[in-house]
């Protein structure tokens, strides 16, 4: 809901299509194929009149942009309605930075703040300095980097669950190097990402608190 | 059908290809040539060689340079035309025996070679594998002492490989020589000398050489 | 084989391996960052670019180059043996030394030699075969396998050295780093002196000159090379690249990507027996050319680019997994990103079904890859085989595309699922096992949407 205040306040009209479900992407990364083009037919048909899609996570985005084309191999209808589509669909702070071109949203956030990399904005999307950029204007905040920014949280979908002992130390890893920077929040453009270290750093004991970009720049502390 | 036939037809099975069709020609290599002068190429050369550089304004000197450099030890010296110019292989101590050459090689505190030539970009010794610079001075003695004439310092690789495409065409082989023998297998911990030469010395002669 | 999940929560338990592995391969990830940083390699992205082109081209024509190697070599007065499996190339190591009267075999690392465990299969015959890499011979003496490509005993301490020194040489023990590395020096000199042949790996072929090119920073290599009467190279079909020129790519990839060299201590580019008038050198010069299943990768189009890879270890360096399980945890002698590409297509992806789905899918592997092997897409590629072969998941996933095209479905599930997410079962214990539970919000997106629009 963060995300659309945010959109609405610059003046977007933001329209929510409760038909939508989901991107596909955990069938797609377990290897069933056949059930991920179903549902990624789903969201083309529901998605494919609106003007722009903005996604409040980048591993979302990357499934549409970088991951419908490969799954429609084959279907030259669904593989036009992806060509169509996809430059419409950006990640939130992607479309902010770049299509927006906002950077200063007023927000009003007096915390410190270390931000983490979610894999797929960072590596699929190729976003590093946007959401940077985004928090470096927000009121009162103060971003520390974190040692391992770069480094994944051990989310990963089903992989959190089946191999759920790795991905349990791969979020320790993480938490000692947002612990060690002594903010009081972390923020990330993914929620699953931030679900994982909500709950590793509530295992932990430690009081700092997840929150995604699109609160902190909702925020008017 | 014999081992090679049976994987040759794998390949070619696998490939989609027939026997004896043409390939495509392969993509060029990107070659990074750097022009650099030779005073900016010794500069460079003197900070990237993990050892001692001495540079030598005739033979003479650095002939005296590396009886320095032995300070009485004894050596093994290649039979290079170039350490013949230097003076080296008539010093007091330096074996030139070609009939000693590996027993002499394995007692011996010091090696002593030239070079085919040498990189400054990554501060390497290049030795071509010959009957006047054979392999085991430069691997078997725990000090390697390298004497080169200043015009065989390229700037790095890159111009060597443009310069001599086909390097082992007319040398069993070649050996880039970049520091000192080193291990970081335990701990990391680095470790100089643990199979080859664990110091490297550079001598650089300048002025014209014919016989280089 | 299942997931070996006492043996990975045993590695995770223990604090002193996991420091090892976290802190070493730190230290070869950021020495490998600063080495390609644009700074001081602008020409980084395009050499990767141009180096996968090169192995993409060379394994196009794979036929052409191995025929092209083959008579290079022998024009220099080597010979090329071909091995279908490993099998073969031992039976040809064992031949060779019987008629050479060789009981002494010294080796440097390599990894293909590895895969088909040719130490085992020449110690069954009497012949010592003596690893001569540092942490290869500890590793040797401790009766282990490498632990990472590159850095064979990354996770042994000098305790751990000096204990298995004590027992295997006989020798007063003695942890000072130092002093194991020149006992090593000292024992192995002696046999590099004494062997009758000498084995190494290659890390390139090349096929204008024939020449075996390899990499290394303690001269063993070389020693085992130049010392020994008799040099055999092993190495799979899939290491040619057309030309010596070539190397001005992968050269500078390759010493950067493994540990942030910009060449390593010593390269080695050897293309045949001594000639006429040397006074050093082998008199014998062969090239073991192994398939061992990588002509089947090769006739795979969608995965032949995993056969690119030039084993710099720096996919594992940068695995948020490796870095967690280390390398003993792979059911086979590569481990990492790279390990759970080639594994299951060397070995039949019925073995380990479970190892392409052991990741997070982070990408970290790809970004380093200096030939560009895009191995999260290979993983997806092996994962969407592994369900074909066996969907143990269909079902789940039918409901789940089920539900997902019923919105309305959803919503009320999603309802439904808010409430009930404190219950102790399948993957929510796992979880849990692990993490927390956030804490779940009072309403759903739909509900607060729906109140806002009113």
């Amino acid at each position: 809901m963060a995300m659309v205040d945010v959109l609405e306040r610059l003046g977007f009209t933001v329209e929510f299509r409760r038909e939508q479900t989901c991107c596909a992407q955990p069938a797609f990364n377990s290897g069933y194929h056949t059930e991920a083009r179903t549902v990624a037919a789903h969201f083309l048909d529901t998605f494919g009149d609106a003007d722009t899609i903005v996604v409040p996570s980048g591993s979302c985005t990357s499934m549409i942009t970088h991951h419908y084309a490969e799954l429609f191999a084959g279907d030259a209808k669904r593989q036009q309605q992806v060509r169509e589509l996809t430059p419409r669909v950006f990640e939130f702070s992607q479309f902010l930075v770049d299509v927006a071109q906002f950077d200063d949203l007023g927000a009003s956030f007096p915390h410190k703040v270390t931000y983490h990399d979610s894999c797929h904005a960072l590596r699929e999307l190729g976003l590093k300095d946007a959401p940077r950029r985004l928090l470096g204007k927000v009121r009162g905040l103060e971003l520390v980097e974190m040692g391992a920014a770069e480094e994944c949280c051990g989310f990963g979908g089903l992989f959190s669950v089946k191999f759920a002992p790795i991905s349990g130390a791969m979020a320790r890893t993480k938490v000692e190097s947002i612990v060690a920077t002594g903010a009081t929040h972390v923020v990330s453009v993914d929620s699953s990402c931030l679900m994982q270290l909500r709950g590793a750093l509530a295992r932990a004991g430690h009081r700092i608190e997840t929150v995604h970009l699109a609160e902190v720049l909702a925020s008017r502390g | 059908m014999d081992s090679r036939e049976a994987i040759l037809e794998r390949v070619r099975a696998g490939l989609g290809r027939k026997l004896g069709q043409k390939p495509l020609p392969p993509p060029e290599p990107l070659l990074r040539i750097d022009t650099l002068g030779a005073s900016g190429r010794l500069e460079l050369f003197r900070r990237k060689l993990m050892g001692t550089l001495t540079v030598a304004a005739d033979a003479a000197v650095a002939g005296r340079a590396v009886a320095d450099l032995l300070n009485g030890r004894e050596a093994v010296a290649s039979g290079h035309p170039f350490l013949e110019r230097c003076g080296i292989r008539s010093m007091a101590r330096v074996f030139t025996d070609p009939a000693e050459l590996r027993n002499a090689c394995a007692t011996a505190g010091v090696g002593i070679t030239s070079a085919y030539c040498l990189l400054a970009e990554t501060g390497t010794i290049v030795l071509r594998a010959t009957p006047e610079e054979p392999r085991l001075p430069s691997l078997l003695p725990p000090v390697h002492i390298a004497v080169v004439p200043e015009e065989r310092l390229l700037t790095n690789l890159d111009e060597m490989l443009s310069m001599t495409p086909r390097p082992v065409d007319d040398a069993s082989a070649m050996v880039l020589i970049s520091g000192p023998s080193r291990t970081g297998d335990i701990e990391q911990f680095l470790v100089r000398g643990v199979h080859g030469p664990g110091e490297i010395h550079v001598v650089i002669v300048q002025g014209k050489h014919r016989d280089s | 084989m299942r997931v070996p999940e006492a043996a990975i929560r045993k590695t995770l338990a223990d604090a002193n391996l996991q420091l090892a592995i976290y802190t070493n391969t730190g230290r070869f990830k950021e020495n490998r960052s600063k080495a390609v940083a644009a700074e001081v390699l602008p020409e980084y992205q395009e050499l990767r670019t141009r180096a996968a082109a090169i192995k993409r081209h060379t394994l196009d024509f794979l036929d052409v180059y191995l025929l092209q190697f083959e008579s290079a070599v022998e024009a220099h007065g080597g010979k090329v043996i071909w091995a279908s499996t490993g099998e073969e190339a031992a039976d040809f190591i064992l031949k060779l030394a019987k008629e050479r009267a060789a009981s002494l075999i010294v080796k440097s690392k390599s990894m293909t030699s590895e895969e088909i465990d040719l130490n085992e299969r020449l110690a069954h015959h009497e012949l010592e075969a003596v690893e001569t890499d540092l942490g290869e011979y500890i590793l040797q003496l401790a009766g282990q396998k490498p632990f990472h490509i590159v850095a064979p005993a990354i996770h042994m301490t000098r305790n751990d050295v000096a204990d298995v020194f004590t027992e295997k040489l006989g020798i007063e023990r003695d942890t000072v780093i130092e002093n194991q590395a020149m006992t090593a020096r000292r024992v192995l000199r002696e046999k590099f002196l004494a062997a009758g042949i000498g084995v190494t790996g290659a890390n390139f072929l090349a096929a204008d000159a024939g020449a075996v090119v390899i990499v290394e920073n303690e001269g063993n290599a070389r020693l085992s090379h130049s010392a020994p009467p008799v040099h055999v190279a092993i190495a799979g079909i899939e290491k040619l690249i057309p030309r010596v020129r070539d190397l001005g790519v992968f050269l500078d990839l390759l010493g950067r990507s493994a540990s942030g060299q910009a060449l390593t201590s010593y390269t080695s580019i050897v293309s045949g027996p001594k000639r006429a008038g040397e006074l050093d050198g082998p008199e014998e010069f062969y090239v073991v050319l192994l398939d061992a299943g990588r002509t089947k990768l090769l006739a795979d189009k969608e995965k032949r680019e995993s056969l690119q890879c030039i084993r710099c270890g720096a996919c594992l360096n940068a695995c948020p997994v490796y870095r967690k399980i280390g390398g003993h945890n792979y059911p086979w002698v590569y481990s990492g990103p790279i390990g759970k590409v080639i594994t299951p297509q060397f070995q039949g992806r019925g073995k380990d079904p479970w190892l392409p789905f052991a990741s997070s899918l982070c990408g970290a592997c790809a970004e380093v890859c200096p030939v560009k092997i895009d191995i999260p897409g290979l993983l997806l590629q092996l994962r969407r085989e592994a369900v074909a072969a066996d969907p143990a998941d269909r079902l789940l996933f039918r409901a789940w595309a089920w539900l997902m095209t019923r919105p309305a479905m959803y919503g009320m599930l999603a309802r439904i699922g808010l409430r009930f997410s404190g219950v102790e079962m399948g993957p929510l214990a796992a979880w849990r096992a692990e993490r927390d539970f956030p804490a779940v919000p009072e309403k759903s997106f739909r509900a607060l949407w729906k109140e806002r629009k009113k």
